[in-house]
């Protein structure tokens, strides 16, 4: 059967020829952008759990000096896997699990314009995930190298390290599939009347994001291939003695690694630049300016990869010009905080549970955006390289700014999405811990890293103690108090009360279909005016 | 209304998505393991290969009936162009990290280790001069000559693209005959170039001593020659996959996409080519 066509709706009963398969072969086979969203949502969750467990493991080796929990080898597996799992199995399958939810809804059209290979996009995920959990279990263990991958060390691993590169190339493919498919649902499914212009943040955000997938994944895509010949088939891209060079890869891996960053948070701004409207009751401030910024950032991204690399012997030029152009990055992301602080100014406020989460990225971010600034001054940056101060910068990039809004957007849609009202005491509940732990095992990370300690390294110098006790309670805490956001999750599923089709009073054509969204919406496609 | 909405194309479930993940995951714990010495790699690596041909197979068979039994509208043969065009930018990406690693090499690392440093204190007698396999490569090989076999290679593909143009033009103007007639001999010439590829490289082992394991020449050329003759073969593939198609009536002409696709990602392959003759052969 071919359309979404209500000319040949019937067809739709005939479950029982096969065409609708039920229970797990539902989620399998399934075509529909909604399924296909909470299968990468439930996906990221998981994968959220396993990389946190991870870094659990090293905070409990580092709560004090010496060696007391695991070895040295499997600290640095710890290291490596988290951050794999978390940057490509957590926050980047949580976007795009967003992206497919919402991205359909918001712009008028039945589903994503290619839909059996959105379900691919999906099903490639948990093969990737088991080359990277898997690599753990095979002689020699999981790559140690951390996530950058660096040779030499990267060519002496074991075959847990071919295992990284092939889930490497299977989640490249996964991205440059589902991103193929969100530019042309954007470009091509938009309802009449839905210019560029007047299409959600959200959309714009993920637009953007796509097209820096499709321009940096496959150059890591080359950049691993090359790890895999100098290991295996003699080849001397990064060996000194066959005229190759270890920071050749370097230099490829940042240029893919640098726009990653934005990747993440570019779709973590969209959910932002939605949430923090609906809660002031006002349209976003300053929307063309918003665009603008986000496509500068793209842009400039591609630019800045050096600076991940101050210490490795760059020309003093390089550098300079590396500082500048990082520093320039400030510039647009300074005018969305602008943005979204303006926004907020004379607003008829409400501090609901995600409008709570996107205060707390608003701050945390900005703190984090902060630190990367002073870490942009090349001079501070060869202090401060490979210290946890680096550590402290990112993970308030990384979990106060994409982590953060992934739960601003999922208390946002979840009504949505479930048709119940999440238990807002509970969710608050979530936000305050979370906040409170996240402070707590990372803001003091950025004085051990000012005092000197390097990370990646199982051990310490006993003047680190008290901050690094006080960082492993935190990271307990944080871990812990996850498990309420599922329970709430949970809850909100098997029950609540009843949600409104606009259950924040908010514009955007998401909230004009009822809650729970309907299996398939806009089948005919709504006019904007 | 249903002429609005009928715009949009869903397609049913289907299982091929999940058959292409399954022969994904054997093709790579299957190279995994083959690389690692373990016995049951190579099979499983050939199984994986199976599924995924029979993936191919099936799905592409779907699209077809679908584009053949009309279920596309005008504004899914747009979207198709759109994710057409950005699949060939990644592809370009893919092969600028290559380009990228051999203009490091030659502007950066080679002449870093011919410097005053590491020549007074490591490799003496190392200069830097290109083709280079690096200081600790002390055999003999020489380069590939541009203007031998590479040349040929670069007229038979420019040729294909010519051909190619022909057979487009004889479907827009719905001759059979002369589209038929183009695509063999985009088919043919595209696979003289594979032959005369696959000789250059038997010349290269034997009487050049240019491996693999060349050292820095070795490694750029081998991987940027060799990734372009993997994709001139997937286009072969896909043009006589056209061939067919077009031999046992599909395409019309307002109607050909697959037709287009083909042939947009053939000239793809023909310019990563002249970059190749350029920049590794000739330069």
């Amino acid at each position: 059967m071919a359309a979404v066509d209500h000319a040949h709706g019937h067809e739709h009963g005939h479950d029982g020829h096969g065409h609708h398969p039920t229970g797990l072969m539902r989620w399998v086979t399934t075509t529909n952008h909604k399924d296909i969203g909470s299968m990468y949502l439930w996906f990221s969750f998981a994968m959220f759990m396993v990389g946190g467990a991870m870094s659990l493991v090293i905070r409990a080796e580092l709560f004090q000096p010496g060696l007391q929990v695991v070895s040295p080898a499997f600290y640095n597996q710890m290291i490596t896997l988290h951050a794999l799992i978390m940057v490509f199995g957590a926050i980047m399958p949580a976007f795009v699990g967003f992206a497919n939810w919402m991205i359909p809804l918001q712009i008028g059209a039945p589903d994503m314009a290619f839909a059996r290979m959105n379900n691919w996009s999906f099903w490639i995920l948990p093969v990737a995930g088991s080359m990277l959990v898997g690599s753990m279990f095979v002689p020699g263990g999981a790559s140690g190298t951390g996530w950058t991958l660096y040779p030499p060390l990267s060519i002496q691993m074991g075959m847990g390290m071919d295992m990284a590169i092939f889930g490497v190339h299977l989640l490249g493919m996964s991205s440059i599939m589902g991103s193929i498919n969100i530019i042309t649902t954007i470009l091509n499914l938009r309802a009449p009347g839905m210019t560029l212009m007047k299409m959600p943040m959200f959309c714009w955000t993920w637009l953007i994001t796509a097209y820096l997938l499709i321009a940096v994944m496959p150059v890591l895509a080359g950049a691993v291939t090359m790890l895999l010949t100098d290991r295996h088939f003699g080849t001397t891209f990064f060996d000194a003695a066959g005229g190759g060079d270890p920071v050749l890869f370097q230099h490829i891996f940042w240029f893919f690694g640098h726009p990653e960053v934005y990747i993440i948070a570019l779709p973590a701004f969209g959910v932002i630049s939605e949430v923090i409207p609906a809660f002031s009751r006002k349209p976003i401030f300053g929307y063309t300016s918003m665009v603008y910024a986000i496509a500068s950032i793209a842009i400039i991204s591609f630019f800045v990869w050096a600076h991940h690399m101050y210490t490795t012997g760059i020309p003093l030029t390089g550098q300079l010009y590396f500082m500048y152009a990082t520093m320039l990055i400030a510039v647009p992301t300074g005018v969305k905080v602008f943005n979204w602080v303006a926004t907020m100014w004379r607003g008829e406020l409400t501090f609901e549970t995600p409008m709570l989460f996107a205060l707390g990225f608003l701050f945390l971010f900005t703190l984090g955006g902060f630190s990367g600034l002073v870490l942009s001054v090349t001079a501070v940056d060869i202090m401060l390289q490979d210290t946890y101060y680096v550590v402290a910068h990112f993970h308030y990039v990384m979990v106060a700014g994409a982590v953060f809004s992934a739960y601003a957007g999922a208390y946002y849609w979840l009504p949505k999405w479930t048709g119940h009202m999440y238990d807002e005491t509970l969710g608050k509940a979530h936000f305050w811990l979370t906040l409170f732990f996240f402070n707590l095992t990372f803001f003091v990370q950025h004085f051990l890293g000012l005092a000197g300690m390097p990370r990646r390294i199982p051990d310490y110098a006993l003047q680190f103690a008290e901050f690094n006790k006080l960082s492993s309670i935190g990271a307990f805490g944080l871990g812990l108090s996850q498990l309420l956001f599922l329970y709430v999750v949970i809850k909100c599923i098997k029950g609540g009360k009843k949600a409104e089709a606009n259950v924040w009073g908010a514009p955007g054509l998401e909230w004009t279909v009822p809650s729970p969204a309907p299996y398939h919406t806009f089948e005919e496609p709504p006019v904007v005016k | 209304m249903s002429q609005t909405a009928s715009r949009y194309f869903v397609p049913e479930p289907s299982h091929w998505p999940i058959v292409g993940s399954l022969a994904l995951g054997l093709m790579a714990s299957g190279a995994v393991m083959a690389m690692n010495g373990v016995a049951a790699g190579k099979f499983t690596l050939i199984g994986g290969f199976c599924v995924l041909v029979y993936m191919l197979f099936g799905w592409f068979g779907t699209v077809i009936r679908e584009s053949e039994g009309g279920k596309y509208s005008k504004m899914v043969d747009s979207s198709f162009r759109w994710s057409m065009s950005w699949f060939i930018f990644s592809e370009v990406m893919f092969f600028a990290a290559f380009f990228g690693g051999l203009f490091y090499i030659r502007v950066l690392s080679v002449p870093d280790l011919a410097s005053f440093e590491n020549v007074k204190f490591l490799y003496p007698h190392f200069s830097d001069v290109w083709p280079s396999a690096g200081p600790a490569f002390k055999e003999k090989f020489t380069a590939m000559e541009a203007f031998g076999l590479p040349a040929i290679n670069t007229l038979l593909l420019l040729t294909s693209g010519a051909t190619l143009t022909w057979a487009h033009w004889g479907l827009v103007k719905d001759n059979r005959k002369q589209l038929i007639i183009g695509l063999f001999l985009t088919v043919a010439l595209g696979i003289a170039f594979l032959v005369c590829q696959a000789i250059e490289y038997h010349e290269a082992y034997s009487e050049h001593n240019l491996k693999m394991t060349t050292g820095v020449f070795g490694s750029t050329f081998f991987m940027l020659t060799g990734f372009h003759g993997f994709h001139v073969t997937l286009g072969a593939t896909m043009l006589i996959v056209i061939l067919f198609r077009s031999i046992f009536g599909h395409f019309k002409p307002d109607h050909h996409f697959a037709f287009e696709a083909v042939a947009w990602y053939w000239h793809f392959v023909d310019v990563v080519w002249l970059l190749l003759f350029i920049l590794v052969y000739w330069l």
